[in-house]
């Protein structure tokens, strides 16, 4: 099957995957995947000025100061620590780094930190605790909306913007009447594709998010 | 990712001045870029932020057509009540593209002016005329199942991979810019994509730091709208053939996805009634790969049902 861009293999991912977590290695070698690879206390670099930027994550103002490549994604993860979001693609391919931005879903693995000054970003940290899940958190649970659970964090935060855009009316690619828009679960297929589970957990997903509407309604 | 410089304008004019230099970059939703320079096929040295311009704004036309701002982002862009009652193509095409999370992210600029999805555009060891000029085509005699068939040459085989701009073709959209002197223009959406010929790396007719300020629709046609993209899953996945149709009394639009550098239409054809001889005209001239002459096919019989929906 070939990926949405039709052009990365897999195999790239994981290595990607595998420089961002072994950040301090990559430091200083300015290889390709240096934007993932900055931590606070870095080498400085006079060809690259650090900018200030505060984000808004969840509900807590922060003051960093970032190479101006670190995306939103790693300035979450590498920087304030809450690594709920995933890192699967780094291409925008995945869903994996799913956040809720100024109330909208986005793949923070494709829109840099410094371009979100004062924006309020909300990851699977900011939903629900353990102790006081989210409903969307529960209804994951109790649907066995996951088996490894590395799309998850995605997957709930996507899903949760996504009701409230079939609340706003926006319209999807299966709605026949673009004036009238409606809950299904076919609008749910289509509205959550940009979210890919490779256990394929994906008709108890359908599941949890369709009882959490029909909680909401 | 290469070290680069980030600027924020304030202004149209600000951010045109700011990328006078042929380093620099806009970055709009970055949906694209991004992807790109991680790759490093693109490393540009500046990249100048056009998010707070003040152009994330619809606005209705005095000749009875609407103004899209060029930050508009895909998501509103699609939504707009005005759009999706008048024209309807152009939210299907949106809504047909990419996922929600990216088309939050998306703009108007940013999506006509995305780069092809060549696997070897993307690819830093295979040769690529339109990334490296000179270097050669890895996908004419490679994986080129999903390249054009329409207005190809010995250069480069790539299509456009935009839908939006399929749709905005059969609504005749104009694109209005300004560049770094401050001058503005605006370029007919039939004139602004070229065809690859030997300078595959000039996907536009745009100047080097010329900014799109919007993208303007004619006043509506009304009719039948009508987007079919046909693509190798149901979703999130670029076309391989789409067709776009606007079908009014008198009036019979009709432009294609995936079949070349630019969204393909075909004017000529418009006046033929059956389907047959439309794809006919549309499709004359083509140049296949043993992997994409299935394209021809295809586009015909995509076509024929399209015409099917919107006479019925
Ligand atoms: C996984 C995936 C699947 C996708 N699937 C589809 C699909 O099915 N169909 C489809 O059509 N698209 C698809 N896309 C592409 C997506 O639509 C584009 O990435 C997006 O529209 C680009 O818009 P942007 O604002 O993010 O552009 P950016 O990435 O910010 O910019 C793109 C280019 O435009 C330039 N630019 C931006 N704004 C301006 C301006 N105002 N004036 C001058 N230059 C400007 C930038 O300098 C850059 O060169 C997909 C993308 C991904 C990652
Ligand atoms: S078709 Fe164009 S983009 Fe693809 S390898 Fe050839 S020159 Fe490059
Ligand atoms: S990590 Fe895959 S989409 Fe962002
Ligand atoms: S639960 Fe394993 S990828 Fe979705």
């Amino acid at each position: 099957m070939s990926n949405p861009s039709g052009t990365k293999p897999f195999t790239i991912t994981r290595r990607d995957l595998v420089v961002s977590g072994a950040v301090t290695v990559a430091v200083g070698s300015g290889s390709a995947h240096a934007q993932t690879s900055e931590p606070k206390a870095k080498v400085s670099r006079a060809s690259q000025p650090t900018m200030p930027v505060e984000l808004i994550a969840n509900g807590t103002p922060h003051r960093l100061t970032l190479d101006p490549r670190v995306t939103l994604l790693d300035a979450m993860r590498e920087h304030l620590n809450l690594t709920g979001s995933k890192k699967g693609c780094d291409h925008g391919q995945c869903g994996a780094c799913t956040m809720i931005v100024n109330g909208r879903r986005i793949n923070s693995c494709l829109t840099l930190a410094v371009m979100h000054d004062g924006d309020k970003v909300t990851t699977i940290e900011g939903l629900g605790s353990p102790e006081d899940l989210h409903p969307m958190q529960a209804a994951f649970v109790k649907h066995d909306g996951f088996q490894c659970g590395f799309c998850t964090p995605g997957q709930i935060c996507s899903s949760v913007a996504m009701l409230g855009e079939i609340r706003d009316g926006i319209p999807s690619h299966v709605t026949r009447d673009l004036m009238a828009v409606n809950y299904s679960d076919e609008e749910v297929r289509e509205r959550m594709s940009g979210n890919i589970c490779r256990c394929a957990a994906y008709p108890n997903i359908i599941a949890a998010i369709r009882e959490v509407h029909e909680g909401n309604t | 990712m290469r070290p680069f410089t980030y600027q924020r304008a304030a202004t149209p004019a600000e951010a045109a001045a700011a990328a006078r230099t042929s380093g620099a970059r806009f970055i709009a939703g970055g949906t694209n870029l991004l992807d790109l320079m991680k790759q490093q096929v693109e490393t540009p040295s500046h990249l100048v932020d056009v998010n707070h311009l003040g152009l994330d704004r619809i606005e209705p036309t005095s000749e009875g057509g609407l103004r899209i701002g060029a930050l508009v982002r895909n998501t509103d862009l699609a939504a707009d009540q005005r759009v999706r009652r008048d024209y309807g193509v152009l939210s299907r095409a949106l809504l047909a593209g990419a996922s929600s999370q990216l088309r939050n992210k998306a703009t108007t600029g940013g999506n006509l002016l995305q780069r092809t999805r060549c696997p070897y555009f993307y690819d830093t060891s295979m040769p690529c005329n339109k990334r490296k000029p000179g270097s050669g085509c890895a996908a004419i005699g490679g994986f080129s199942r999903n390249l054009a068939i329409m207005g190809v040459s010995e250069a480069c085989i790539a299509t456009h991979p935009s839908d939006m701009a399929v749709a905005m073709r059969t609504l005749d959209a104009v694109v209005e810019t300004i560049d770094p002197a401050g001058a503005t223009r605006s370029i007919p959406i039939a004139e602004f994509h070229r065809l690859p010929g030997n300078t595959p790396q000039l996907e536009t007719n745009l100047k080097v730091g010329e900014l799109i300020t919007a993208v303007v629709l004619p006043k509506p046609l009304g009719g039948k709208h009508l987007y079919r993209k046909v693509r190798d899953r149901s979703s999130y996945a670029f076309a391989n053939v789409s067709v776009a149709a606007v079908v009014a009394d008198g009036i019979q639009r009709l432009a294609f996805g995936g079949l070349a550098h630019q969204p393909w239409r075909v004017e000529r054809a418009e006046r033929e009634t059956r389907p047959e001889a439309i794809a006919e005209a549309v499709l004359a001239g083509a140049r296949t790969t043993k992997q994409n002459a299935y394209k021809l096919r295809l586009t015909q019989r995509t076509l024929t049902s399209v015409l099917q929906e919107a006479r019925a």
